[in-house]
């Protein structure tokens, strides 16, 4: 099945838009880039999309109510709403450091949640 | 009681934090900073997306991760600071009267003050949307606080006005919450944002970008309802019939960054009409001397590294001028640097050739989108730098580096020039 993608550039400010044709998942042609990281960065946004997601997840007794938290590496684009989904109803306690893993295997992706704040104790 | 401080620092974000670790690193014990927030790292704290520290630290780091290692820093150098702490005044002969709860009305008298309070979002107030005045409306950073650092959600079906880096951040975050963004509508007839930001918040999540339009009216009582938006023509004005009317509960407005100087004008300050911060010469001094400043105050800057980068310097040349006992070394004549075609401002904007470093970086923004174009620096007549862009936008802050031995070699030099050439 042949199709062509259409993509916007992210490694300058140029922004190039990019035509990917591909045939059967096979990349058939590389249109439009005006540099070599445009033909890198289309390749892999065709074959292979990664996000690192951020977010917050709720903290108790914590001098702010919720800790932000990133998975530990990029991820499948396509899995950002099941990493979501699986932060929903987490809840941690304080204190919660940079670094601490909050939830192992985020949304099935096999990445790790960390805190990338401290928060600590709310002191009455 | 009136104490003294060899060099104090109003602001604990990423341009103060910086300017005390150089200070502290170049030979002053006595350094203090004076952060209005309950906890150092300004508003990195509420900006937990990754993308932060590629130039500085050479990998990506979210807001509150960049901010900790400037904040562990300080802690290790022993640096003071006074949290919950309000300057009301710097006075022209560097006495600084602030409050808190612990030390009430107090008063510092410092050697060197470093000017670091950042910038604030331009309001509703200043954008003359006409409309009614219902609950609903936020300023995206005021959202970005909701939502990250309060936890809480501020709307469900979501307009946002202006393509700003905060906007698009924002339009992926309130996403990512289940929030409904609907479209994110920017008079420009291109987006000030990243790339990269375009992309990965709206792209990602078939988010509707409208280019050339703006809210034309605001509906609602008591919570927002809709707001109706229009495309505009070449002059910004509305092009009647192109109404579209979006039902929602929540606007965000990301309209641009102000730099929050009401303290520096107070004491006497002289600012840039373009920037709106303070004007500096080659050691980021303003007009006053021993009055230093550095971030988003002096200019609004894209990237934090540059910020970080810029606050050092600050620190090195306040350090310094401390050391110096606050007799600085003979600046000799005072050149200008002009901005023209196309370039709409310089920071500095004024050196001294005997005082510069061997290479100054020279920071700028261009007015428009220019695509092939050449930045070139005369020294008087002669063009001392032309340098070949593929593209240059106002969306990303530009840079160009004086060398002091080009400069000494110009006899009776007047002015230096920076401006876009086409072709």
């Amino acid at each position: 099945m042949e199709e062509t993608r259409n993509l916007t550039c992210i490694g300058c400010p140029l922004g190039c838009s990019i035509q990917v044709e591909m045939e059967n998942d096979k990349i058939t042609g590389i249109f439009g880039n005006t540099c070599k990281r445009g033909e890198v960065y289309a390749r892999k946004e065709v074959t292979h999309p990664t996000r690192i997601v951020t977010s917050t997840v709720c903290v108790e007794h914590g001098i702010i109510p919720v800790v932000s938290v990133k998975t530990e590496t990029d991820i499948p684009k396509e899995k950002i709403m099941d990493v979501m989904r699986s932060i929903k109803k987490l809840k941690v306690y304080a204190p919660v450091h940079t670094g601490d893993v909050i939830l192992e295997n985020a949304g099935g992706t096999g990445v790790n949640l960390v805190a990338t704040k401290e928060v600590l104790t709310k002191t009455k | 009681m009136i104490s003294s401080v060899d060099i104090v620092i109003i602001g604990g974000g990423p341009a103060g934090l910086a300017a005390a670790i150089s200070a502290k690193k170049n030979g002053i014990e006595d350094v203090l900073i004076l952060e209005r927030d309950h906890q150092l790292g300004g508003i990195l704290n509420q900006c937990i997306h990754n993308g932060f520290g590629l130039h500085t630290f050479k990998e990506e780091l979210t807001g509150p991760e960049y901010a900790q290692r400037f904040i562990d820093q300080t802690e290790e150098l022993g640096i003071a600071y006074k949290l919950d702490t309000m300057v009301m005044d710097i006075s022209s002969s560097k006495t600084v009267t602030a409050m808190n709860t612990v030390d009430r009305l107090f008063e510092i008298k410092a050697k060197a003050v470093i000017l670091a309070m950042g910038c604030r979002e331009r309001p509703r107030g200043a954008l003359n949307i006409p409309g009614c005045r219902p609950a609903g409306i936020y300023s995206a950073g005021t959202a970005q606080r909701l939502i990250n650092i309060e936890g809480i959600l501020p709307g469900r079906e979501v307009v946002i006005l202006g393509s700003g880096d905060i906007g698009l951040i924002m339009a992926r975050r309130m996403t990512l919450e289940g929030a409904k963004v609907k479209v994110v509508a920017e008079l420009m007839s291109y987006s000030g944002g990243l790339k990269r930001n375009i992309v990965q918040c709206l792209d990602d999540f078939g988010i509707p970008l409208k280019l050339s339009h703006t809210v034309v009216d605001i509906r609602g009582r008591e919570r927002l309802e809709s707001v109706v938006l229009a495309e505009v023509d070449s002059h910004g004005k509305p092009v009647a019939g192109t109404e579209e009317e979006y039902q929602c509960d929540t606007l965000l407005l990301s309209c641009g960054l102000i730099p929050e100087n009401e303290l520096s004008l107070a004491m006497g300050i002289k600012t840039g009409s373009v920037t709106n911060g303070p004007v500096v010469n080659e050691c980021l001094e303003t007009n006053i001397e021993g009055v230093f400043a550095c971030g988003n105050v002096l200019h609004v800057h894209d990237l934090v590294d540059f910020v970080s980068e810029e606050a050092a310097l600050a620190g090195k040349y306040a350090a310094e001028y401390v050391k110096s006992d606050g007799n600085h070394t003979d600046a000799g004549k005072e050149i200008l640097i002009l901005h023209e075609n196309g370039v709409r401002y310089t920071v500095p904007e004024k050196i001294h050739i005997n005082r510069m470093p061997d290479e100054l970086t020279v920071r700028f923004r261009v007015g428009a989108v220019y695509k092939n174009c050449y930045i070139s620096v005369y020294a008087g007549q002669k063009r001392i730098l032309h340098k070949k862009k593929q593209i240059a936008a106002p969306g990303e802050m530009e840079e160009v580096r004086l060398s002091k031995k080009t400069l000494e070699e110009i006899s009776e030099l007047e002015q230096i020039t920076v401006k876009v050439e086409e072709t």
